[in-house]
Formats: C-alpha cells, sequence, structure tokens
C-alpha cells in the first residue's frame, strides 16, 4: 500500500469554510428548519416547558428516560418500550443551520432504542444547546458517546421519489425548545 | 473472485435495451432531475460550497497518501474501545469472514442495512450458499430483493420501478402484505415498516456498511433516512460492519466538512433523517469491523485513477448524468453505476471483459458530473485515461459512439412522437455492425448539427 502511493505528493487541507455562520436569531432560524422536516416545533420560555410537556403527552403512554425529569400524561418503564406510545428526552445539541437534533445516550436520554421503537418522540432542547452549524456541533460533540443526529420524522423517498414520512424510525417528532 | 454483474453483455448493448423501455426511462428522467433540482437549491444556500469541496477533496487526498498508517490507526482505535478488526484483501476474503463469525453467534439470519460493499462483494448470496439468509431492511433494498432484482442506483435502488410494480411484487412475495393493499406509496411503506419491525427485534446479527470511518478515534459513521439504519445498528447483540478501506478520515473534526457536503449531495436535503455513530462495542454489543481492500491498492497505485477512491458515493454524477438517465443503471453491469462506475468498476476488476472494457466509453465527457462532484473528482480525466488504456478497438466504435447516438435518439424522441408514425416506416430499422445495437429501436437518430455540449448547454442548463 505504501508503494502504490510513493512519490505521491503532501497534500495541504484548506479549513477556510465557515466555522460558525453569525446570526442573532438562532432559535428562531432553528425552529424553522427544523419545520421544514414538517416535525412540531414549539418555542416556549422555560417557565412554560413543563405545562407543555403535560399538555402534548395527555393521555399518552410515555417513556421518560431516567435523568429526565418530566411530568407526562402517563409514565411507563423502560421495559415497556414496545407498547409505549412515545418518548421523551432531552439533547446533546442542535443545529441551527440544518434543524437538526443530536443525540448523546446522556442521562436525559437513555439508551439509542428508547428514541428509534416507539412512533413518538418528544424533545426538549435548551436554546443555549443551539450552535449555529455543523462545525461547532461536531466540536460539541464526544465521539466516545454513541450519537445520533436527527433532522426530522423518519422518511422514505423510494417509491416514485414520493417523501412519505415514517418508515421505522419516529413517524412524529415534536420539539419544545425552551428559552 | 466473485463479483456481482448486474447483467450480461456489454454497455452499448445493455443501455440499447434500456432506451427501448419508456417506463424506465420516464421513472429515472423523473428521478433524476428532482433530486437535481434539490440539490442544486441546498448546494445554492451554502456561501462556502467551494471551500468545503475544496476541504472534502484535501481530506479525501491526504488519507489516501497516507492509508497504511490511518488504517492501523483505525484498527487500534476500535480494538481499544472493545470491537474486533478484520482484514480483507478480495471479496471472497470478506465473505468468508463474515460468514464465520455469522456461524459463531450460532444465528442462520440477519438484517441488513444497504451497504454498497457488500453488494461489491456478492454477500448476500454468499450467505445464501452457506444457509444463511441476509434480509435486507432499506425499502429500496427489499423492492429489489423481493422483486429478484438488482439495485440500478446508488440512492435509489428501486429507481426503475414505479409504484404498480412495486405493489405487485409486495403482494406475490412480501407474505404479509395485506390483501387491500393500494399502490400509495405511505400504504406501500407501511406494509414495509409491519413487515420488517418483527424481523428487527426478533434479529441477533445486523451487517452494515459504513459512509465514514474516522481514523484517530476508532468511530464509524452511517447516514439513512428510513431507521432501518439504526435499527439494524442498535438492536442486535452482534454487529459486522464491511467497510472499504478508502471510507477512512483521518480526524473526528473531517466530519464537520464531510456531514456537510454528503446530505446536500445526496438526497440534496440539508441534512438526511438520520446519522450515526458509534466506537467500537456500543451499549453491550459485540462488534466487528472487517476492512475491504478488494482491488482498491491497485486503484491507489494508479496517478490518475486513484481519485476514484475520494468517491463518498453521494450519486450526484448519477443524477446529471445524459448517458445515465437514457441508459439506467442496469447497463453499467456493477453494483456502482453512471459516471463513478464507468471509473471505478473497471479499476476495481481490471479491463479484462467487455464490459468492463466499454465502461470507460460510456460517457460524452461533458464534464457534468465533474462539476457536481462534491470532492472534485474529475471523471472526465480518469475515463481518457483508461480509455487510452484499453486499446480495445470494439469498445471503443461501439461505445463511444453509442453515447453519442442514445442522446440523439433522445432528441429525436420528443420530435419524432410528435410526428405521424408511418415517418418512421421511410427509414431503417437498424445500423448495420456494431452500431446495430444501438439502432435497435423505433427510430434511426439523425445525425446531431450541434455539439454535444452545445444541445447540453441549450436543453439542460437554459
Ligand atoms: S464520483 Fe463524486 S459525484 Fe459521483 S458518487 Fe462519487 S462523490 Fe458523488
Amino acid at each position: 500500500m505504501r508503494k502504490a502511493v510513493e512519490g505521491a505528493a503532501e497534500v495541504e487541507i484548506p479549513r477556510d469554510y465557515r466555522m460558525t455562520i453569525p446570526r442573532d436569531d438562532l432559535v428562531a432560524h432553528f425552529a424553522e428548519r427544523v419545520d421544514d422536516y414538517r416535525a412540531i416545533v414549539h418555542v416556549v420560555p422555560a417557565a412554560e416547558v413543563p405545562g407543555l410537556v403535560a399538555e402534548v403527552t395527555e393521555g399518552k403512554r410515555m417513556i421518560v428516560p431516567g435523568g429526565a425529569a418530566f411530568a407526562v400524561g402517563q409514565a411507563v418503564p423502560e421495559d415497556e418500550l414496545l407498547t409505549a406510545d412515545g418518548v421523551v428526552t432531552g439533547c446533546a445539541v442542535a443545529i441551527a443551520e440544518t434543524g437538526t437534533i443530536v443525540l448523546d445516550a446522556g442521562p436525559d436520554q437513555g439508551r439509542r432504542a428508547l428514541t428509534l421503537v416507539p412512533d413518538y418522540h418528544l424533545c426538549v432542547v435548551r436554546a443555549d444547546q443551539i450552535v449555529s452549524g455543523v462545525p461547532e456541533a461536531v466540536a460539541r460533540l464526544d465521539p466516545a458517546r454513541p450519537l445520533t443526529w436527527i433532522s426530522g420524522p423518519s422518511a422514505t423517498s423510494d417509491i416514485e421519489l414520493n417523501r412519505v414520512e415514517g418508515v421505522h424510525g419516529p413517524r412524529t417528532l415534536e420539539v419544545i425548545v425552551s428559552t | 473472485m466473485s463479483v456481482f454483474i448486474g447483467m450480461p453483455g456489454d454497455f452499448p448493448a445493455n443501455s440499447a435495451k434500456a432506451v427501448q423501455d419508456s417506463q424506465l426511462r420516464f421513472n429515472l428522467r423523473k428521478a433524476t432531475h428532482t433530486i437535481r433540482g434539490k440539490r442544486a437549491s441546498v448546494v445554492g444556500e451554502l456561501p462556502d460550497w467551494a471551500q468545503l469541496r475544496a476541504a472534502g477533496k484535501a481530506i479525501k487526498d491526504h488519507t489516501l497518501r497516507h492509508l497504511d498508517r490511518y488504517l492501523v490507526q483505525m484498527e487500534e482505535a476500535v480494538e481499544k474501545a472493545g470491537g474486533r478488526v478484520h482484514w480483507a484483501r478480495d471479496a471472497d476474503e470478506a465473505n468468508r469472514i463474515v460468514t464465520d463469525l455469522v456461524k459463531q453467534t450460532g444465528e442462520s439470519e440477519v438484517v441488513k442495512v444497504k451497504s454498497m460493499a457488500t453488494q461489491e462483494i456478492g454477500l448476500n448470496e454468499h450467505l445464501a450458499a452457506q444457509g444463511i439468509t441476509a434480509y435486507e431492511t432499506d425499502l429500496a433494498e427489499l423492492i429489489v430483493q423481493l422483486g429478484d432484482d438488482f439495485p440500478s442506483h446508488i440512492l435509489v435502488p428501486a429507481i426503475h420501478r414505479n409504484r404498480s410494480e412495486i405493489r405487485e411484487i409486495f403482494l406475490a412475495k412480501m407474505g404479509d402484505a395485506p390483501a387491500d393493499l393500494t399502490d400509495e406509496p405511505a400504504a406501500l411503506a407501511e406494509a414495509a415498516r409491519l413487515h420488517l419491525r418483527e424481523r428487527f427485534l426478533r434479529s441477533k446479527v445486523a451487517i452494515s456498511g459504513a459512509n465514514f470511518m474516522i481514523a484517530e478515534t476508532g468511530t464509524c459513521v452511517v447516514l439513512e433516512s428510513e431507521g432501518n439504519g439504526r435499527m439494524c445498528l442498535t438492536l442486535p447483540e452482534t454487529l459486522i460492519s464491511v467497510v472499504g478501506i478508502e471510507k477512512l478520515l483521518p480526524t473526528w473534526r473531517d466530519l464537520e466538512v464531510f456531514l456537510q457536503l454528503l446530505p446536500r449531495s445526496s438526497t440534496g436535503e440539508r441534512m438526511n433523517p438520520y446519522t450515526s455513530t458509534w466506537t467500537g462495542a456500543t451499549e453491550g454489543q459485540t462488534f466487528h469491523l472487517v476492512l475491504l481492500d478488494n482491488g482498491r491498492t491497485n486503484v491507489l497505485a494508479d496517478e490518475v485513477g486513484r481519485q476514484a477512491l475520494r468517491c463518498i458515493r453521494c450519486s450526484a454524477c448519477l443524477n446529471v448524468c445524459p448517458v445515465y438517465e437514457r441508459a439506467g443503471g442496469h447497463a453499467y453491469g456493477s453494483v456502482y453505476p453512471g459516471p463513478i462506475g464507468a471509473i471505478l468498476t473497471p479499476q476495481l476488476r481490471g479491463l479484462g471483459s467487455d464490459l468492463d472494457a466499454s465502461l470507460p466509453y460510456a460517457s460524452t465527457l461533458c464534464g457534468a458530473c465533474f462539476e457536481a462532484c462534491p470532492v472534485a473528482i474529475d471523471i472526465p480525466e480518469v475515463l481518457v485515461d483508461l480509455r487510452a488504456k484499453v486499446a480495445h478497438p470494439r469498445a471503443e466504435r461501439a461505445g463511444m459512439r453509442a453515447a453519442g447516438w442514445v442522446l440523439a435518439k433522445e432528441v429525436r424522441l420528443a420530435k419524432a412522437q410528435r410526428l405521424a408514425s408511418r415517418f418512421r416506416k421511410l427509414v431503417p430499422k437498424r445500423l448495420p455492425g456494431p452500431l446495430s445495437a444501438w439502432t435497435d429501436t423505433r427510430d434511426l437518430p439523425e445525425i446531431p448539427k450541434e455539439s454535444f455540449r452545445e444541445w447540453w448547454a441549450r436543453n439542460e442548463r437554459a
């Protein structure tokens, strides 16, 4: 293999792309981009988050990972994963430019299957977790942890390129931004 | 070495068949033009696209320059994180390694998430011969597998099937498809969801590929849309990932470039629905990484051709290629169709067969692929270089002109359809000699009055 590239020149890597995208409407921009994926988005003051979580999960059997302190319609234990209606989590980072939330299996998110098997995922994002673009997000994340980057509900375009929401992941993604 | 051959014959013969198939041509045109438009708009959104592209190209070139060192680094990092690493020189070796790993688990069924590397080595067929059933879980791959068919596009492998064909396939082959299944895309997706759900929950072994590997940290990265990738990566007890050695990136930070380049070039989205990254054995899983060479070191040794190893399989070059749009994916006779296939397949497999020798001619050298490529692979340059190596008069005669004829024919087709069909009866139906394959259609095309470049500019970029 070394012989195969013998004599090839050394390569400089130019990194003159944007490391950050300065904007003062980070939260609004994030919300708009999440909405573009046909996810449900709310932006509310921190004090109103508990009430809103309770409201949108009313009547739903929800999994609440150990480290997440949310009062939901009806909390069910993790081992009822297969029959639960949904899951509510926090996140590690969120990206405004792409409308992405990133989970790192932290205490308020739990193991990866929790946000995969139920049909409904409610994610609460703190405003200070939102970064402007992908480079800042990569810098904040720990590669040793398993990461799941989520941009909208699960989708496929495999049938005549018609976008259909929800094949195997949650068919409904709801995001609450706490300001 | 066992290699998947999509269709026998050579490119001119295969594409002549495809050009005659108007459903295929309609599906392809619709698909490629739709993705093309989406891609253009999300790429246009980033003022630093050119800088990202330059960085992507340089990172890949740098990695290839020191591939030996980074591969060892990857191996060490994965093993340190509790994973096992296996090296496979060729398809046979990779197939053997994976089969043994599956057998050690005592399982006879595995779930799979779409992976070009495992298609390249014909893993499913090999597993089947050893009594192991591999279930594809991507909707498109499922359609292809149930239909006993071959993929025809990197990103949308069942692009050649329309909804009523898919419905027929599901009803005939799925077993648990509802009898009143309609051909609504949502209903078809729902049928696939139900069909696979139980299989995901039951399966103990999953096989995947990876879009990227990070040498510094030992991390693997998979981008997907449907969530079947997450199912495969997360739920089974054993995960086996088969990854081409060129998928390596040196540092974690390099992802900041490729997670911008790939989704926008590929599906034309700001970000694909799901990206998973994991490092070694995760959440109690057993993890095996199979590093696949299978001809890649030979490609690396070619000064001009090695740039093909920068490819991140986004499929942007397919979607802009006038030849692909008309000939279809199967004509390329390999898992890698379109412009990238025309340069990668002959390099991986050698120029021995008629098919592989004709691939470098499956192009008009218009350069649209180069412009679209997020890692700036100069596909026309590699094609010209390969043509010089072919020295294969039949391939040249048939292939080279063929590309031109197919295109001319397309231009003619629209006009011809507006003309009375009686006109058809006045012209000969076939050209003599090797070109007969290309004119085996209803209308004999005229020689274009303008160069291809002019035609392209007028018709496609106006
Ligand atoms: S050659 Fe370039 S455009 Fe084509 S699939 Fe590879 S990365 Fe994408």
